[in-house]
């Protein structure tokens, strides 16, 4: 080859190389949230898009946090109830309970049996109003609009019942330390009873309208699986596990103060770990959950409701860790005590926290309409995540 | 036109023609949005729907259209303006150029052509051009991902759309709709010839495929991920506000409505009511 | 509490030197699953987490945090009078918890066994002090991928350092944000624009509504 080749050769490459580099195409970056009607509150996703597929997804939060560690560290054990409240708002007595728990523990008092039934009675009730609502969203987000109404419609009869006893639909802060606030009012258990029917009722209408729908089963199934292993190292629980065919309940292996060895349920998992593996084991559990208020409401024993304690709650020297089966999964708090009015310590491990953080695993490889089946078949609540 | 017996100048007719239009697209709109998109989900979910503007609501669109055209009218920083502006229009174009074809009665279509069928699936095709453009302009992400969806989908249906369309063709012999409606009225079942022959006696499968392909086009459930509303939040509409989002939503049921009565012409019969002669 | 005493003994053979303590969380009541609390050297974090998810069986990752056990050196904040004179005082010296401690700060984390029988039911409770310099502990994210988060709240709120952590940044504040807010020494700053106005909420119990009744205890 002469030089002039050569150098034309060179030349040409260059054009080549540079003409390469004009038509290289970027993934493109796009952003889900903080304000998404799929995200049901504040949580950004930053997602790498090659064409539809996600190349890496990042979720980004903060958006509300309120920092509950810090603000209960100056507040008492009765002002820490009225906070916590606010982490899972959908089932909110039930964030109550591993909490006061805890401080009962340490305090070592004897809780009576009524009121220890009540709380369960009152926990799953929680329970049936999450999980309800998650029954409707999710036909919402992969676009059917029906459930979603069913859903509203059905849950506001359980917080009509909440509401009786507790006085408020959403926040009741009825768990004191040493049993609860009030008692059962006047004619509640029959009423109850048939609302319990009704949304019995209501999990055989969602099965009828979705599972087993060609196209919210195309879009569920195979679509977001976690291998059991993978989520156990990233702290999943609740449905979320037990859909990966976990046969493990906190409920079942962990009764705290509850009465739940006392009843008669069944634990469902779910061998596929996929998204509809997670919604259907949810639908399993309301059911469960309405059978479990039912034979609460005929076992209910007689007494009162509050053991004694002192009217200036002072916790003694100690550390404490209850964890209870949320609707959201495991929820525990670490309470370490230095005998004074308020907790020393206080961490809240929230159920959604280590449930959302596996997305980023989750969620590479995918498509853009499953990052919405993933995230909504997880079931994140943003308070939870954010505390 | 003489369908009121009287003789009119050229212009004259054309003026009529176009008011008729002009009306019938968003008066259609009203109607199918408000019988299916407000009244009919809502009794499917257990719930009234709007019950204040009118008589159980009737007017309730008409004011929507109304508050439509007080909003604000918002352009993207970024947006290419011009081409923001005129998507919609194109849009809805295409859904005016539909209803030329389309055969009310005997005398009552705008324009008889040759080619009607072909004319039809082919303006159809134009909101395609309108849905990219919006999607581009709109300098949005979600607006480019909507519009790409709606592209890929349109022209996939479109193939079935097509096919489906050809065996009722080839069963009339021609391609003119005025045509095809009379070879249903003049048709005879095994000889017996008291209703026509509604092509959809021998072909059913095309009008399923017909209907099927429509709801696609149509981008509604369960074909409706270029808009998606849980996803990318409306694809390519996301950035429309006040009237334009009006001329996207006028254009979506008036071709719904269009595409009902290319339905009923091609399938069932037309205008063509069994007793009366053509 | 075989099962406790068992997974003790297994610790305590494949730690050695590095478990510092070990003893089950004292509890009461019906309490079904007793938690063991051991408490370890720093340096041997990841070895820990390994023993405990391959040997013991632990591999539901439940939390990890942290504890600053200094005293708030603006006292309680409940009460107003009483606090303004203690705040900004030398704080008193620091008492710790369960197994006691050395440092100001010390890990805090939970593993546990998952499954339906009742005798493999264990929670272990982690602590390990950290020295007061610059505050560092090996990551568990190739051990436990699910205390990556974790990692980065404590990172973020108590301002300890995990290496070999694949991100160390902000979870929850925002990037710009200055200082650790959960440690004792960050003042909350809502309570000293606007102050408590003193424990008013004590709520009367049922059947008590004289004041004589007044702590009741048994």
């Amino acid at each position: 080859m002469s030089q002039t080749e050569q150098l034309s050769y060179i030349a040409g490459q260059a054009a080549d190389a540079r003409l390469n580099l004009e038509l290289e195409t970027d993934g493109m970056v796009i952003n889900l949230g903080p304000q998404h009607p799929a995200t049901h509150g504040t949580l950004r996703l930053v997602a790498r898009l090659e064409g539809e597929e996600v190349v890496e997804a990042e979720p980004i939060m903060g958006y509300m946090h309120r920092g509950y560690e810090k603000l209960a560290e100056v507040r008492t054990y009765l002002q820490v109830t009225a906070l916590i409240n606010r982490i899972d708002w959908l089932g909110s007595f039930a964030n109550e309970v591993p909490f006061i728990l805890g401080a009962e523990q340490l305090m070592e008092i004897e809780v009576p049996d009524r009121a220890r039934w009540i709380r369960t009675l009152l926990f799953e009730l929680s329970r049936i109003a999450n999980i309800s609502l998650f029954l409707g969203e999710m036909g919402l987000q992969l676009g059917a609009v029906t459930p979603a109404f069913f859903a509203f419609r059905d849950r506001e009869f359980v917080l009509n019942q909440i509401e009786q006893v507790t006085g408020g639909r959403f926040h009741p802060n009825f768990d004191r330390i040493g049993g609860l606030k009030d008692d059962l009012p006047a004619g509640w258990i029959a009423e109850t009873k048939s609302v319990m029917k009704r949304m019995r009722t209501f999990c055989d209408e969602i099965e009828d309208l979705l599972v087993g729908n060609e196209v919210f089963e195309t879009r569920m199934r195979g679509i977001g699986v976690i291998p059991a292993e993978v989520g156990l190292s990233y702290g999943l629980s609740g449905a979320n596990i037990r859909a990966s065919g976990v046969d493990w309940d906190l409920r079942r292996d962990e009764p705290v103060g509850l009465v739940y060895d006392q009843l008669d349920w069944k634990v469902w998992t779910h061998p596929d770990g996929d998204s509809f593996a997670r919604y259907w084991v949810r639908v399993q559990e309301v059911r469960e959950a309405t059978k479990m208020v039912e034979q609460i409401l005929d076992g209910l024993p007689s007494g009162p409701i509050m053991a004694k304690v002192p009217r200036i709650i002072k916790v003694p020297k100690g550390e404490a860790y209850i964890q209870t089966e949320n609707p959201l999964g495991a929820m525990g708090y670490y309470i370490i005590s230095k005998g004074d009015l308020t907790p020393f310590r206080l961490k809240i491990r929230s159920a959604s926290f280590n449930n959302i953080s596996i997305t980023p695993w989750l969620l590479k490889g995918t498509l853009v309409p499953d990052i919405i089946t993933i995230l909504g078949s997880l079931y994140f609540i943003l308070g939870d995540i954010d505390r | 036109m003489s369908i009121f017996a009287i003789e009119l100048a050229f212009w004259q007719q054309t003026i009529i023609k176009m008011v008729v239009v002009a009306a019938v697209i968003p008066a259609a709109a009203l109607v199918l949005g408000y019988v299916f998109l407000l009244k009919m989900m809502s009794f499917m979910q257990s719930r009234l729907g709007p019950m204040e503007a009118g008589p159980h609501g009737t007017l309730q669109l008409l004011a929507d259209g109304l508050k439509f055209l007080q909003k604000e009218d918002i352009f993207p920083d970024k947006a290419d303006r011009r081409l923001f502006a005129l998507a919609p229009v194109v849009v809805l174009v295409s859904t005016f150029l539909l209803f030329v074809a389309l055969p009310v009665s005997p005398e009552g279509i705008v324009a008889r052509l040759d080619t009607g069928i072909f004319y039809a699936l082919a303006v159809s095709s134009l909101s395609v051009v309108g849905i990219m453009i919006a999607g581009w302009s709109s300098a949005n992400k979600y607006a480019l991902m909507g519009s790409l969806r709606a592209a890929g989908q349109l022209i996939a249906y479109e193939l079935p759309l097509v096919l489906a369309v050809v065996g009722v063709v080839i069963q009339a012999g021609t391609l003119d709709l005025q045509g095809i409606v009379l070879a249903q009225a003049n048709g005879e079942i095994f000889g017996w010839g008291a209703i026509g022959n509604p092509f959809i006696l021998t072909q059913f499968v095309g009008f399923a495929i017909f209907l099927t392909a429509v709801q696609a086009e149509l981008t509604q459930p369960p074909f409706d991920m270029p808009v998606a509303e849980s996803e990318i939040v409306g694809g390519y509409q996301v950035e429309y506000t006040g009237f334009r989002f009006l001329f996207f939503f006028m254009a979506e049921f008036g071709t719904a409505f269009v595409f009902a009565g290319l339905a009923s012409v091609l399938f069932l019969g037309g205008w063509y009511f069994p007793g009366f002669d053509t | 509490m075989t099962a406790l005493e068992d997974a003790k003994s297994q610790l305590s053979k494949a730690l050695g030197e590095d478990l510092l303590g070990a003893e089950p969380m004292p509890t009461f009541g019906a309490v079904t699953v007793e938690n063991l609390m051991i408490r370890v050297r720093r340096e041997a974090w990841v070895k820990i987490g390994e023993t405990l998810r391959d040997v013991l069986n632990c591999k539901w990752f439940d939390f990890l945090s942290a504890i600053d056990w200094m005293e708030s050196p603006f006292g309680r904040q409940l009460d107003t009078e009483q606090d303004e004179e203690e705040s900004f005082t030398a704080p008193p010296p620091i008492e710790w918890g369960i197994l006691g401690g050395e440092t100001r700060l010390q890990i805090l984390a939970r593993v546990r066994t998952v499954g339906k029988s009742a005798d493999t039911q264990l929670g272990v409770i982690l602590k390990a002090d950290l020295p007061d310099e610059e505050p560092a502990i090996d990551s568990w994210a190739s051990v436990y991928p699910g205390s990556d988060w974790n990692e980065r709240e404590v990172w973020e709120m108590f301002g300890i350092r995990f290496d070999g952590h694949p991100g160390l940044r902000h979870i929850y504040l925002p990037s710009e944000f200055e200082g650790y807010p959960l440690r004792k020494d960050f003042p909350l700053l809502a309570r000293k624009v606007k102050p408590w106005p003193g424990v008013v909420d004590v709520e009367q119990m049922p059947g008590l509504d004289n004041e004589e009744e007044e702590n009741v205890t048994n």
